[in-house]
């Protein structure tokens, strides 16, 4: 077992240097001239020569790549992982601002696809070939089809606009000081984006379960169970759910990479302050350190989303320790 | 699938006796769902193109129209025709899937073959590649590309073309590893026939179809990406006519009530997408030998 996470915390080490050195080198090649970017167009034209070559120096302007790698690569070990341009703050400091409203809403959005998903599947599964299988099943195929970003803005029409239901974005009441605003003012702003967030996983879950649930129903135990006596139902609460709930909760670990991507957009949708929003902000911005700092946090979710799906694994089931155990089945 | 006999049996022998001709095979029928999306997606593809220069102009006697006869998605602030503006934005989203799940298929096409053939070393390094791709989630990965090479089409065009290849590689590396280790590969090998020969006679057939597959399942991806990256602002500029663009330029009249310039865009998009879909899926139940019979 130690043997097993050691060699998990070695295989994250690896990825994540690997991952620095590719968004470094991406972020590097950028044709944006940093000096430029970080004052602005009229400035840069009223500096002097001095004033540019000073700032020139700051940005490291004619340092080989290495170098700059290294050089940040070095900060990055104590901590430091640079200013951010357009949020005047240390990276560090605006990423961690942001961390939390981004966290809780992936967080709900994630329990919300994965619960909801889970029980259509098994739904599906059960009445296979039936009305509500076929309904189920049509859904998710639109749903998967259907991007994240139209349809929060669906929802934005129907419910904020049009109902009036909930607000119409940000994550807190505008024009309500800070301390004012209450858990339930916040969970009002949560609803819309965590439920158009939610359905981005739905469609995967839900057929990956009712393939599942097909499978389970014809095995031999359950049919065994259902000679016992055992209705169908029964059948499946008693001996199929286990088998049912451990892939599924594996593949609900591996889409926290498709969860972060949503919820950019989202965040985009309903201005919702938190890491998605920021990275556009560095992105348009020509903010490379804040951009590179959450692409960094990014690819530390997905990795410790799927070890937690191989650990998983890994205690429930001995033969995948001495495997390579991989979470992440594709797309 | 196999279904017990005696579940309307005695429908199966009647149905025995009477004459097949009317009725339809679900072979027939897939192939027709096939033919009908793709011509589908082509007439939407030209028309699209047609309909560019039109959906550009504007006309301020009649903007901010809700949806009628003479405008069946309503008119912008600018008075431009909200379903030309449409069609013409799934021309460039089509023209953008192809050539960036193409460029993105080939890529998969090498990489999954040098993983499956090359050896071990050549194995490990795309594995590790793969896994490094999919360590950052993808609109991440594409901001970072955008950010690298610049916006615009050949920035995003590129930015979908160089992600998309993760998933197709390791099925096709899958495809080719089990295909060598068939008995037919080796009974080839030992009849002295060449590694030229086996790889074409043999193994091409084989892996070709999931590649077509795996190709055409690529579009409703790309197509997907690069609106929600032009959306975003980091792809395609803002005059031209794409999806994310009218969605994004929609945010700032929702509050006005005209839902018309974000409802019937997307559920454009939607469409597209599913029939990109249809026609993958209809083509690999065509090819796919375990499915071809149902």
């Amino acid at each position: 077992m130690l043997r097993f996470a050691l060699r998990n915390i070695a295989k994250f080490s690896c990825l994540m240097a690997a991952v620095s050195v590719l968004v470094f080198v991406l972020v590097s090649l950028s044709p944006i001239d940093p000096v430029q970017a970080s004052v602005g167009q009229a400035a840069y034209l009223n500096m002097g020569e001095a004033k540019r070559a000073e700032l020139a120096r700051y940005w490291d302007v004619g340092t080989p790549l290495w170098e700059r790698y290294a050089n940040w690569a070095g900060a990055l070990f104590r901590g430091d992982l640079g200013m951010s341009l357009r949020y005047n703050a240390p990276v560090s400091e605006v990423i961690a601002a942001r961390a939390a409203s981004s966290l809780v809403l992936m967080a709900s959005a994630w329990a919300i696809s994965g619960v909801v998903g889970f029980v259509l599947g098994i739904v599906a599964g059960m009445y296979r070939g039936r009305a509500a299988d076929r309904l189920i099943k049509g859904c998710c195929i639109a749903l998967a089809a259907t991007p994240a970003f139209w349809l929060g803005l669906v929802c934005l029409m129907v419910f904020a606009v049009w109902l009036g239901w909930f607000p119409f974005g940000f994550s807190v009441p505008v024009g309500v000081v800070a301390a004012e605003v209450t858990v339930l003012d916040a969970l009002r702003h949560l609803v819309l984006p965590a439920l158009t967030l939610s359905v981005v996983g739905i469609a995967h879950i839900a057929l990956h379960t009712r393939e599942k649930a097909i499978d389970v129903m014809e095995g031999d135990y359950v049919r065994f169970a259902q000679m016992r006596g055992l209705g169908r139902w029964q059948a499946l609460l008693r001996h199929g759910l286990r088998n049912l709930a451990l892939p599924a909760l594996t593949l609900q670990l591996a889409s926290i990479s498709e969860i972060f991507g949503g919820s950019v957009l989202v965040e985009q949708v309903f201005s919702y302050p938190g890491l998605g929003q920021a990275a556009v902000v560095a992105g348009l911005g020509g903010d490379a350190a804040l951009l590179v700092g959450i692409a960094l946090v990014s690819a530390a979710l997905v990795f410790g989303g799927n070890m937690a799906a191989n650990l998983l694994y890994g205690l429930v089931d001995p033969r995948m320790r001495k495997e390579e155990a991989r979470g992440s089945a594709y797309e | 699938m196999a279904r017990p006999m005696s579940e309307g049996g005695g429908a199966v022998a009647f149905s025995l006796h009477r004459p097949q001709r009317g009725r339809v095979g679900n072979r027939v029928r897939t192939l027709a769902v096939l033919v009908v999306a793709a011509f589908a997606l082509g007439a939407l593809a030209v028309l699209g193109l047609f309909a560019e220069s039109q959906a550009m102009q504007t006309d301020f006697l009649q903007k901010s129209l809700g949806p009628d006869a003479a405008h069946p998605f309503g008119t912008d602030w600018m008075g431009r025709d909200m379903f030309l503006r449409t069609l013409a934005g799934l021309a460039t989203s089509i023209f953008v899937g192809v050539v960036a799940a193409g460029a993105s298929a080939v890529i998969a096409l090498v990489l999954g073959s040098i993983a499956a053939l090359g050896g071990r070393r050549a194995d490990t390094a795309v594995t590790w590649l793969v896994d490094l791709m999919m360590g950052l989630p993808h609109i991440i990965l594409l901001i970072l590309i955008s950010f690298a090479i610049g916006k615009g089409f050949w920035g995003v065009t590129i930015g979908v073309a160089v992600t998309h290849w993760p998933s197709l590689a390791r099925v096709i590396r899958a495809e080719i590893l089990q295909c060598r280790q068939s008995d037919f590969v080796a009974l080839a090998a030992r009849l002295g026939q060449s590694r030229a020969r086996i790889a074409v006679k043999h193994m091409l057939p084989h892996v070709f179809p999931q590649f077509l597959v795996g190709l055409v399942l690529l579009f409703p991806h790309a197509i997907l990406h690069e609106a929600a990256l032009t959306f975003l602002g980091f792809g395609l500029p803002p005059e031209a006519p794409a999806i994310g663009i009218i969605l994004s330029e929609s945010m700032g009249y929702l509050s006005a009530g005209m839902w018309w310039l974000a409802l019937f865009p997307g559920l454009a998009l939607v469409a597209t997408v599913l029939l990109f879909d249809c026609a993958g899926s209809s083509l690999r139940r065509l090819i796919d030998p375990f499915t071809a019979q149902e």
